[in-house]
């Protein structure tokens, strides 16, 4: 209603100063709101599209997520049961069937799926030893599920063809090693099987555990390294929509049984600490704009207190409780509203400032600044809790306002 | 006889237990009538000037404005008869600081909502010309007299055409002079617009010049005469 707009601009305007400290409060609490989520939403956006892009989406593993069920356990279900000294079976470990269920997986609309072997080996180099985990792949199948080939310094997945006992290590390796492109070191499984290998290739992700222990070779290879002919104990899986993975891997758990993680899982220490860090900030700011609410509760209620005059004319002329009530949200929430225009403005004011600052540090990820979002998003939530705020802020002061009796009013001041 | 505009029925107002502020008062208002309520302070002039206005609700009787039992409405449709049918005049001219003269007067027009805002602003024009306040208009209330700020917070009483004016003490904070117009003003609508005006007053001087004057002494009416107005000062 305009009128009811006119009279709480009117109100406003007459106490300028301190309309102008409620608004700058709430102004701060937004924008360091936008600031600071757009820190850690940018952050968070660069290091999970970091894990996306390197790390598979989807691992299956040779294993099951619980260990098997004992035969005494499934004659009485119901029973207390306890088993002690168990020996697990030894069984060959390795996905089984895995031709099937690569087929199975590949049908799966924007997904790629590759098979490997992983196992520890130990790289002889002269008198140096370093303990490594091969990993076996096809690198035709492993390209398409991780980007090992941007990384790749010297060399590239497909030369692994080209020798007969290829390996691509990490940098870090090589040079611990000191190894070069065309040497030939030894590998030694656990098995005892032992292996003259030829370095073809080199890479450097700025991942201190990958480029130090980690090798790749052929799927072939690495199974007679392993002594594990035919046997893969991972699938890969990478998807289009990544957002996909954690019900993906849930329906390829359960129906074949091997223990199925998606990369959400696989990070789920850092994610969790992603959680934390969010709620972390949003108390913080949540805790200003608490601050900045108590600033428009006061100008508020000062505004009631020294209107009461005002307020009891306007009842008398015919304005209802209703009507009153509203007059001072209305005021409430301009202050709010202008609070968060304002803040909006500071807040990009803030992240353009933090956007300029360098740390001069060069991290492996070779990023130096701050990532920030840039999300409108950030700017509608902190303008909605802004104004939302400033609202329920004022409801206190109006309600009082409303039931002010004009009678007493005129009395006292008669 | 016109018909009666305003009556109250044995109407009683207390205060808590044992403070009577109106006792058992019926009183008749019929349109053109110009009223004086006179009494010495704590008399209970303006609580019944109150409880006449739809201000303040009876402990006991009840108010009928135009036939309508007020006892029977909510508080949201006793605010719509104020806004429609009832004006308010104060001792205090309660003018709203931030706004001009003619923003004041716009107010209750525009709550009311069924002028166009052109024709409120030119009906808001006419009442301050009326009173003599053409030129005033755009002035805020601090930059006027305090008798023209009466008059004005008299335009905004009568914004909306009520059919009864209501005036407590109006001309308490004024000298002779403004105080004798603003009775004028009161003659004047009574007489020639067909409305019905109450004003509570303890200047007897003025009160000569009502049409009819209500004498009160602890809440009841000792004295109730209609007689043509005296024109001397």
């Amino acid at each position: 209603m305009r009128l009811i707009l006119d009279l709480a601009r009117g109100m406003l305007s007459r106490r300028r100063r301190q309309t102008l400290v409620s608004v700058l409060g709430v102004a701060l609490g937004v924008a360091f709101f936008i600031a600071i989520a757009s820190l850690m939403r940018g952050f968070q956006t660069y290091f999970v599209q970091q894990v996306i892009d390197v790390q598979p989406h989807i691992v299956i593993k040779d294993e099951t997520r619980s260990p098997l069920p004992q035969a005494a356990e499934l004659a009485t279900p119901d029973g207390a049961v306890a088993i002690n000294g168990v020996k697990p079976r030894d069984r060959v470990r390795g996905i089984r069937a895995p031709g099937d269920k690569l087929a199975m997986l590949e049908a799966i609309p924007g997904a790629s799926a590759a098979a490997i072997l992983t196992g520890a080996a130990l790289l002889r180099y002269g008198s140096r030893d370093v303990t490594i985990t091969v990993t076996g792949i096809e690198p035709a199948a492993y390209a398409r599920v991780a980007n090992l080939q941007k990384d790749m310094i010297h060399g590239r997945l497909e030369d692994l063809r080209s020798a007969a006992n290829g390996l691509i290590i990490g940098q870090a390796l090589a040079t611990r090693l000191g190894v070069q492109m065309g040497d030939s070191v030894i590998a030694v499984s656990p098995r005892g099987v032992s292996l003259q290998m030829k370095i073809v290739g080199i890479f450097h992700t700025g991942l201190v555990t990958l480029d130090q222990s980690a090798g790749y070779a052929l799927l072939k290879v690495n199974q007679t390294l392993q002594d594990r002919p035919n046997v893969v104990n991972q699938i890969l899986l990478r998807l289009a929509d990544v957002t996909q993975a954690e019900p993906l891997a849930r329906q390829i758990e359960a129906r074949f049984g091997d223990r199925t993680e998606s990369w959400e899982e696989q990070n789920a220490n850092i994610l969790t600490v992603f959680i934390i860090q969010n709620a972390i900030m949003y108390s913080v700011t949540g805790a200003i704009l608490l601050v900045a609410a108590f600033g428009i509760y006061n100008i508020i209620s000062t505004v009631v207190f020294e209107k009461t005059r005002d307020i009891a004319i306007l009842k008398s002329l015919g304005f209802t409780e209703g009507d009153i009530q509203r007059l001072f949200l209305v005021q409430g929430m301009i202050a709010g509203l202008l609070g968060a225009v304002l803040g909006c403005v500071l807040g990009q004011l803030m992240i353009e400032g933090l956007g300029q600052v360098r740390f001069g540090t060069q991290t492996p990820a070779g990023t130096d600044r701050f990532l920030m979002a840039h999300d409108w998003r950030i700017f509608a939530v902190a303008s909605f809790f802004a104004v939302a705020s400033a609202a329920f802020a004022a409801v206190i002061p109006a309600r009082r306002a409303a039931r002010l009796d004009p009678v007493q009013v005129v009395r006292g001041a008669a | 006889m016109t018909a009666a505009l305003l009556a109250a029925e044995g109407i009683t107002k207390r205060l808590g237990e044992g403070v009577t502020l109106v006792s058992d008062i019926s009183l008749t208002v019929t349109r053109g009538e110009f009223i004086a309520i006179t009494g010495p302070s704590g008399s209970g002039k303006s609580s019944l000037l109150y409880l006449l206005g739809l201000l303040d609700r009876p402990s006991a009787g009840r108010v009928l404005l135009e036939g309508t039992d007020t006892a029977l409405l909510s508080g949201q449709d006793l605010a719509a008869l104020r806004l429609a049918r009832l004006g308010f005049v104060f001792q205090f001219h309660f003018l709203l600081p931030e706004f001009s003269a003619l923003d004041n007067v716009l107010i209750p027009i525009r709550r009311r909502g069924v002028l166009k805002p052109e024709a409120a602003v030119a009906r808001a024009m006419a009442l301050l010309d009326a009173l003599g306040l053409a030129d005033a208009a755009a002035k805020l209330p601090e930059q006027l007299s305090g008798g023209m700020r009466q008059r004005v917070a008299i335009a905004r009483a009568l914004a909306n055409d009520p059919v009864l004016l209501l005036a407590d003490e109006p001309t308490g904070n004024l000298d002779t002079r403004n105080a004798a117009a603003v009775f004028d003003i009161f003659a004047r609508l009574a007489a020639e617009e067909g409305r019905a005006v109450l004003v509570v007053t303890h200047d007897a001087d003025l009160a000569r010049r009502a049409t009819r004057r209500i004498h009160l002494v602890d809440g009841r009416i000792v004295s109730d005469e209609t007689g043509m107005p005296d024109m001397r000062r």
